[in-house]
């Protein structure tokens, strides 16, 4: 009995020990890279100020939440973000499910979608900088850029892996175009669309926060430019560690809100563990 | 009314969309529907492509930009495949890193140019470290799911016949996984394109970023529309290529 006991321990104390190791290896990472600024800050390698210890850092984060004009920054950007995610986001659904429900149109469109896709987007910030000023709308506009194309190219992707009994059984039903889209297509394009609305995110906020440096009078990219311009540079880092924390969160949230269900209305299906 | 006319081949559907396209934008702008000076037509952006190349050194901008961007992505492939290997080797360091690549790989980089710029200055070295940074997890990433995904039978028969590790490695467990690879390093390639021009872009330096960024500022609009046609085009180029030598590459294994 104590044998077979022991058995059965084996696995679980042996993933307890990668456990503990994989703890030892993520925390020994972060000491090297704290100790690794530090010395570097202190090296005299660099500029004076250029790599500033964590201690400045922290106490630029205490100024930045005690400054009123910080949350003002804050909350242009979000909105800049949020806005452009939403449109963006909306159009790559239309556009995604027009190409992947018509193979033809797909076959004509896509190719250039993914070309599109490949394009830094920031070469357009001219011509939305002509078209919609240096206000929010330039910003919003090449966020929602940013975020359309891996939302279309993720959706019309899934639409081609629906069950195609789905869309037989929906046609025998004689639904209208509308149910289908809503009752068939749009559950069945969730895992997608959670892929796209987690890219998006990202890439909006990379095409707000590039528009923001580029040219702006407020936001969290303008705020970090004004840092560097006066060589603030713990502030501009705590500037950027927000801007990373607010794509990461915003990134864990849309994560969190899109549960995914299970691949059941899918043409690929996972067998469940035996 | 024949097929090929109601329902041409979606190469040519393709070509007479860009055609219409133009010819509706042309006269758009020549009627004044949309103002000359924001969306100049078509007949007055192409001729200047020829001014870019005498006037402005588009070939030199562009040959920046490319050198830029393959210095970049050789840096990230060599990084990246090290790393990915190492990653697949280290089974603790793949559990305990390969989310925060993830993470990291998510995450906005090109915003953190303004640390480089401190660091590095205003030159090219800032632009190849933005691109290298972009250009290292997909490579990372891609580098280790493909060694973990080598079937094990494989390995089995190269210890069969007695192969040393390095011989594994190289005749198997990397031919194995080339083509998840070779999608890292087309990812990394692409990510390194954007973050370059971008940064030079933003900083105002070397290529073809800097070129968009310099002809906006004098209000050159035409000369601008030009420059990112061929930007487009460029980038066009770049994915054409890398899926072409993807396809060579899995057919010559």
């Amino acid at each position: 009995m104590v044998a077979v006991g022991q058995m059965n321990d084996a696995p679980r104390r042996r993933r307890l020990r990668i456990s503990n190791s994989v703890t030892t290896y993520r925390v020994v990472a972060l000491v090297l890279l704290f100790a690794l600024w530090e010395i570097a800050g202190a090296s005299g390698l660099f500029f004076r100020g250029v790599i500033p210890s964590t201690v400045l850092i922290a106490q630029a984060f205490v100024r930045l939440f005690g400054d009123p004009a910080f949350y003002t920054h804050f909350g242009i950007t979000l909105f800049e973000i949020v806005v452009g995610f939403v449109i963006g986001s909306s159009l790559g659904v239309v556009v995604g499910l027009a190409l992947g429900i018509n193979r033809y149109t797909g076959e004509v469109f896509e190719p250039m979608l993914n070309y599109l896709a490949s394009t830094p987007k920031v070469v357009f910030l001219p011509i939305l900088l002509i078209l919609f000023g240096i206000g929010v709308g330039s910003k919003i506009s090449l966020g929602a850029i940013s975020c359309f194309f891996p939302m279309a190219l993720s959706v019309a992707a899934g639409v081609r892996t629906i069950n195609p009994m789905f869309l037989r059984v929906g046609q025998s039903l004689n639904l209208s175009f509308g149910h289908r889209i809503r009752n068939i297509y749009i559950p069945a394009l969730l895992p997608p669309i959670a892929t796209g609305l987690r890219l998006g995110f990202g890439i909006a906020t990379v095409g707000c926060l590039m528009s923001e440096i580029k040219l702006s009078n407020h936001g969290l990219g303008y705020a970090a430019m004004q840092a560097y311009n006066r060589f603030d540079i713990p502030t501009m880092l705590a500037l950027l560690l927000i801007i990373f924390t607010l794509a990461g969160l915003g990134n864990y949230l849309i994560g969190r809100f899109v549960r995914l269900p299970g691949p059941t209305n899918r043409r690929t299906t996972v067998l469940p563990p035996r | 009314m024949p097929t090929w006319l109601i329902r041409p081949e979606p190469i040519y559907a393709r070509f007479l969309f860009l055609g219409v396209l133009l010819l509706v934008w042309e006269f758009a702008s020549l009627a004044g529907l949309m103002s000359r000076f924001i969306v100049p037509p078509p007949s007055e952006i192409f001729p200047t492509i020829s001014v870019l190349f005498s006037d402005y050194d588009l070939t030199g901008s562009f040959l920046r930009t490319f050198g830029e961007t393959f210095a970049a992505a050789g840096l990230g492939a060599l990084g990246g495949i090290l790393g990915g290997w190492w990653l697949h080797h280290n089974r603790v360091a793949g559990a305990a890193y390969t989310d925060w690549m993830a993470a990291i790989a998510a995450a906005p980089l090109v915003l953190l140019f303004p640390l480089f710029l401190v660091i590095f200055g205003r030159n090219a070295a800032t632009i190849i470290a933005m691109g290298t940074v972009a250009s290292l997890p997909p490579v990372v990433l891609k580098t280790k799911e493909g060694l973990d995904n080598v079937r094990g039978v494989l390995v089995d028969v190269g210890r069969t016949f007695g192969l040393t590790r390095w011989q594994q490695v190289k005749m198997i467990m990397f031919p194995a996984s080339l083509p998840t690879i070779f999608t890292g390093l087309r990812l990394g390639l692409v990510f390194a394109l954007i973050n370059v021009v971008g940064v030079e872009y933003l900083i105002g330096f070397g290529g073809m970023g800097l070129l968009i960024a310099d002809l906006g500022d004098r209000f050159e609009i035409a000369g601008m529309y030009a420059a990112i046609c061929f930007v487009i085009l460029t980038s066009i180029c770049f994915f054409y290529l890398t899926e072409k030598l993807e396809t060579w590459l899995l057919s010559a294994r």
